[in-house]
């Protein structure tokens, strides 16, 4: 029997963490000195009320998607793949070697190339982790951590000593031709007279997350691979009895998990800046953390947190302008929803438990 | 490379080796009771923060010492709640501190200071200073030993000391005294500790607090003693490498010496050097950069040894009813 009835799950657990979350934040802009709600109305103002504010937020909203999903994936098969930061910043070679070294004839396909170089790289930066931990019992966050200082060190390298053009000082790829340039949200909506969308990054790359969101819950709720992925994390010894080899849904999940996480780059890399640079990531990869776990590891839920936090990115940008509160403030929400959905989950689980048992008690 | 050169590098390996070590040895207590800890990064950013900052404005490096203890003993608490109070999980919980502790530092910092996220640099009784160990001088023109007591043993600061006596004092901790037993048991099995009438809670808070302290020593390490002052981000990924480290050493105390030890080398190498030929092959600072972590997951896949966690590492403990 269920102590909550499911929309209390679903919906309340988060909701309640996130007021949380908000509170506290609240709680250290008040502490340095300024208004929360100035804060937030400038936030607002910035990020939803002008069109140029909405392409930043689904601009960022189109990573964390990406790498939301990614973490949710894997969180269906109970693993931690805390390495999306990694397997994006190696996603993004794979953007630049099929960008630089293809002659694309038009975006369309280069959006094509570069999401297969993209997930491709992104995925074989995943199978180490996963083999490591399907076959030798290496715990896979410790792995996937110690994955993102390699593909740090590895993209360094990289771009240093083969991508840098000859004659650049920066550690930067050169520019991907013309003709691979992604259209962006002022070309696709703008009129004549009503520019819309101005200098705002968002691309198209945003469908192909939408379709990764939608694509992600027919796989895990509408094929027979999904349903081995949920089997496994739900319990390894059961899925064993069904013939399912945890092996291989493991390295499957990571590396489904993993060219998620890749293509994230593309909307960064092919979509944003059109070379490869060094921090293209920017930390994305572990925002996916706090979107998979606000989003219940739902396509759905996934998809209101990632426009949840481009909407926090961009109003943080907008803070770190106009005020005196730092970028950082991001960071500490992010640390809240991820302290109060995922560690502290039966902190705020446990009280309603008891009430709404009560609750049924009194009925019955 | 002359002998001088050679105490160098050794001198700069045990400066750097020393948060790393601290950090390690942190790990270890918290580990072993079945904790799992991946915000070490974070405690000791709070902890480097708070410290530069109290040190500076009271001018005394001890009273920073003191905050960044009291800073790191505050998260190692938030890590306690969520990990054995409400028995959520300790990675998660990890990962949400090591935020926690980047965001607030800079925010705070800049609320606090207004340099850009920094504390003002440090001097005089704000910073720990290095000690000269006796005869110091007097001995440096005594042949091969002179330079080496001189450069490489002495002129440390205290917290150096204090980092690889730590290092006996775990052992004898963990091997040979009653806490140091349950310790370790807590870590294996639970239940049969739970059994015996001693409290698992306690003797896993006990961890934890211990491991906050360790962080905390190793945090102000890094802001007032090998640097003047706080940066943002300023442990630049050395919590990591000390789990890194942790898992190298496979739990246990001389080992974590050792393992800090070689991947401080590690760093005051890749610090020195750009590059470093090898018979005609160049290896690049990116490698050594990212070998620690390369060494890590070749031990961790067992090819070379195998490194077996605490059996009830990661796992809340819930008794049964």
């Amino acid at each position: 029997m269920d102590k909550m009835p499911k929309w209390a799950d679903i919906v309340l657990i988060p909701l309640i963490s996130l007021l949380l979350a908000a509170g506290l934040s609240a709680l250290v802009i008040l502490a340095i000195g300024e208004s929360p709600i100035d804060a937030f109305t400038l936030m607002v103002q910035g990020a939803l009320m002008r069109s140029a504010g909405w392409g930043y937020t689904l601009y960022y909203a189109t990573n964390f998607m990406f790498t939301g999903l990614a973490v949710a994936v894997a969180f269906h098969a109970r693993l931690f793949n805390i390495g999306g930061e990694g397997q994006a910043m190696l996603g993004g070679l794979g953007v630049a070697i099929a960008c630089l070294y293809i002659p694309w004839p038009h975006w369309s396909l280069a959006l094509i190339g570069a999401s297969v170089g993209a997930a491709v790289f992104g995925a074989l930066w995943a199978l180490i982790p996963a083999y490591l931990q399907a076959k030798r019992g290496s715990h896979i966050v410790i792995t996937t951590i110690m994955f993102n200082f390699i593909a740090a060190a590895v993209l360094n390298y990289v771009l240093v000593n083969m991508l840098r053009p000859v004659g650049a000082m920066d550690p930067a790829s050169a520019k991907f031709p013309v003709s691979t340039h992604l259209p962006t949200f002022r070309d696709m909506f703008s009129t004549a007279d009503n520019i819309l969308f101005r200098g705002a990054p968002a691309n198209v790359t945003f469908f192909l997350a939408v379709a990764a969101c939608l694509a992600v819950w027919v796989l895990i709720w509408r094929t027979r691979l999904g349903y081995e992925i949920r089997a496994l994390g739900h319990s390894e010894s059961g899925a064993k009895y069904a013939g399912i080899s945890p092996v291989k849904i493991t390295v499957i999940a990571m590396l489904i998990s993993g060219a998620l996480a890749g293509m994230m780059s593309v909307n960064t890399t092919l979509g944003e800046s059109e070379r490869l640079i060094l921090n293209s990531t920017e930390g994305a990869g572990f925002i996916g953390i706090a979107v998979a776990l606000m989003g219940r590891s739902h396509p759905f839920g996934v998809f209101l947190a990632a426009i949840l936090f481009g909407f926090l990115y961009q109003g943080g940008a907008e803070l770190a302008l106009w005020t005196n509160i730092p970028r950082e403030l991001i960071v500490v929400i992010q640390a809240l929803v991820i302290l109060f959905t995922g560690a502290l989950d039966n902190m705020v689980r446990m009280p309603l438990e008891k009430l709404f048992l009560s609750l049924r008690k009194r009925k019955a | 490379m002359d002998y001088m050169t050679f105490l160098q590098v050794l001198d700069s390996t045990v400066r750097l080796a020393t948060p790393l070590l601290l950090a390690c040895l942190a790990g270890l207590y918290s580990e072993r009771a079945g904790i799992f800890d991946i915000g070490l990064e974070g405690k000791m950013l709070a902890a480097a923060f708070f410290s530069a900052a109290f040190a500076y404005t009271s001018g005394s490096v001890w009273i920073g010492l003191l905050a960044g203890i009291v800073a790191s003993l505050i998260l190692s608490g938030l890590h306690g709640l969520a990990s054995i109070t409400f028995r959520g999980n300790q990675l998660i919980s990890g990962v949400a501190i090591n935020f926690l502790a980047a965001g607030m530092t800079v925010l705070v910092a800049q609320s606090w200071f207004e340099q850009g996220g920094r504390t003002p640099s440090l001097s005089g009784n704000a910073r720990f200073d290095s000690i000269e160990l006796p005869f110091a001088d007097a001995l440096q023109g005594v042949p091969i030993f002179g330079p080496l007591y001189y450069e490489l043993i002495s002129g440390h600061s205290i917290l150096v000391y204090a980092a690889f006596a730590m290092v006996p004092l775990t052992w004898w901790v963990l091997y040979r005294t009653r806490f140091g037993l349950r310790l370790r048991a807590v870590g294996e099995n639970p239940a049969a500790v739970d059994t015996a009438g001693v409290s698992v809670v306690g003797l896993r808070y006990a961890a934890v607090m211990i491991c906050g302290v360790l962080c905390g020593i190793a945090g102000a390490y890094l802001a007032t003693a090998l640097q003047a002052g706080f940066v943002k981000d300023m442990t630049a990924g050395r919590g990591f490498i000390a789990l890194a480290a942790l898992i190298f050493a496979k739990w246990r105390p001389w080992y974590a010496l050792s393992a800090t030890l070689l991947f401080g080398l590690l760093q005051a190498v890749a610090l020195r050097y750009q590059s470093i030929e090898l018979g005609g092959f160049v290896i690049p600072v990116q490698f050594m950069d990212a070998l620690p972590y390369i060494l890590t997951v070749v031990i961790l896949a067992g090819f070379v040894g195998k490194a077996i966690p605490p059996r009830a590492g990661g796992e809340p403990y819930v008794k049964e009813r």
